[in-house]
């Protein structure tokens, strides 16, 4: 493998192509927070926070914090024109009841059948599990955002999840420092490739078999 | 029928020994940070406290530190990032608490279903992982779901932002979160309020909690910590 593939700021433009206009989109703590700042130019999204806010805005400077104004991940945030809230119970009824069209987790793990580990690294012995579970089961669309392999190597892209799962079969695509992978029910199918990895590349970092399809292209970013 | 008090600690004065105790917020946004002081003051132990996190912002480690807790429920007991720990993580590594790990949307489900009066409700939220143990699983329409029980409270503790002398409340922002519907789940239900007004000063169609599931309330200034001071 010549390159490492792309930054998380990459992975994050990359993901940024998978909105489209006038989607309600809930955006995970880590990686997927940076989402916000890749939005295609001419369309609007409408972001969602789990602590009960639909239409926030960017991340507030610091003359601007209003310290009752916070997003999911704690940031203070500034509000968009047309904003409300709510209350928890009902930001996960919009949730669970498939009001939010696209959601964007972090991952520790994501099966070839589209399990989604993220809430608990074993190792640590705790883990919190937030809003994590309710997104992806409620989310129209899950997407996760991740490193493809751990620090020491170990692929992310699995057979089963090791990890204790957040959601079975709930993941739609995953996009990578090394790939765009779409899981079908035929399997893992990797649809771009980063600038300078080949699809072996992409193999070789996971552990499913992966499928090649005709039209494998390289990311546009 | 007295609602208003005159301080947080006269408003928690009867919470008793093995309560099962509910604390609104998200990280410290809504959280009632005068009511957990006073509750530490006050000492009740072996208590049962449900919310939604612990050390992130908001003052629950407190009564972990006093060990006035026995077991807590809620989605964001552990924080992982950070070198900073809690009391709450050092109790629970030496198995001196309990701690039961709950998806945030089914804690705000099992808290409303409590308050309306339903004997539970299926969720396909947790199918599939270590949240499902122990539960029934049911098809439903094609789709998975398992079932999920209501949680009730002896006492909520909630924070509002104005309130009136009947316990109608209104909320400011994102500090809305859990604090509604906890209001509807305890058999007392204590309020407060950055500001008190005289009843009738709220405009009726605004009005986000009926005073109906309010039993106390008192006056207090938010709390001044943030969350990534914590």
């Amino acid at each position: 493998m010549k390159s490492d593939g792309l930054t998380r700021e990459l992975i994050a433009l990359r993901v940024a192509r998978e909105l489209r206009d006038g989607m309600v989109v809930n955006l995970g703590i880590g990686m997927p927070t940076l989402v916000a700042n890749f939005i295609p130019e001419g369309i609007t999204v409408i972001f969602q926070a789990q602590n009960g806010l639909l239409g926030y805005g960017g991340i507030a400077e610091e003359e601007q914090i209003d310290p009752d104004l916070i997003n999911a991940g704690g940031q203070p945030v500034t509000l968009m024109p047309g904003a409300c809230f709510f209350h928890s119970a009902d930001s996960f009824a919009m949730i669970r009841g498939g009001h939010v069209d696209m959601t964007v987790l972090g991952g520790l793990q994501v099966s070839e059948k589209g399990d989604l580990a993220n809430w608990m690294v074993p190792e640590k012995g705790v883990g919190s599990i937030g809003g994590a579970m309710d997104l992806a089961a409620g989310a129209r669309r899950v997407v996760v955002a991740m490193e493809h392999t751990t620090k020491d190597g170990q692929p992310r892209i699995v057979t089963e999840c090791t990890y204790p799962t957040t959601a079975i079969r709930a993941v739609s695509l995953v996009v990578t420092n090394l790939a765009a992978i779409e899981v079908t029910p035929e399997g893992l199918v990797v649809r771009e490739v980063a600038p300078g990895i080949t699809f072996e590349d992409v193999q070789d970092a996971s552990e499913p078999r992966l499928i090649r399809p005709p039209d494998l292209r390289e990311m546009e970013l | 029928m007295k609602k208003l008090y005159a301080s947080p600690a006269e408003a928690v004065a009867d919470v008793f020994d093995g309560a099962v105790v509910m604390i609104g917020g998200f990280g410290p946004v809504g959280s009632p940070a005068k009511l957990v002081f006073a509750l530490a003051d006050q000492g009740a132990r072996d208590l049962t406290i449900i919310s939604n996190n612990v050390g992130l912002g908001d003052r629950l480690d407190v009564l972990f530190e006093n060990r006035q807790v026995r077991k807590f429920i809620g989605s964001f007991p552990f924080r992982t990032w950070g070198s900073k720990t809690t009391f709450l993580v050092e109790q629970w590594r030496a198995g001196e608490i309990e701690v039961e790990v709950v998806p945030q949307g089914t804690v705000a489900e099992r808290i409303r279903a409590a308050g309306a009066g339903l004997g539970g409700f299926y969720t396909p939220t947790g199918v599939g992982t270590v949240v499902e143990q122990g539960k029934e699983r049911r098809t439903l329409n094609g789709r998975e779901y398992i079932l999920e029980m209501p949680l009730r409270a002896d006492f909520a503790l909630i924070r509002a932002h104005r309130a009136d002398k009947m316990g109608n409340l209104v909320y400011k922002e994102t500090a809305r979160n859990f604090n509604p519907v906890m209001a509807t789940a305890a058999e007392v239900t204590i309020a407060e309020a950055q500001e008190i007004v005289e009843t009738g000063a709220l405009d009726p169609e605004v009005i986000v909690t009926p005073g109906v599931y309010v039993n106390r309330i008192v006056q207090a200034e938010r709390d001044e910590v943030r969350w990534f001071d914590s």
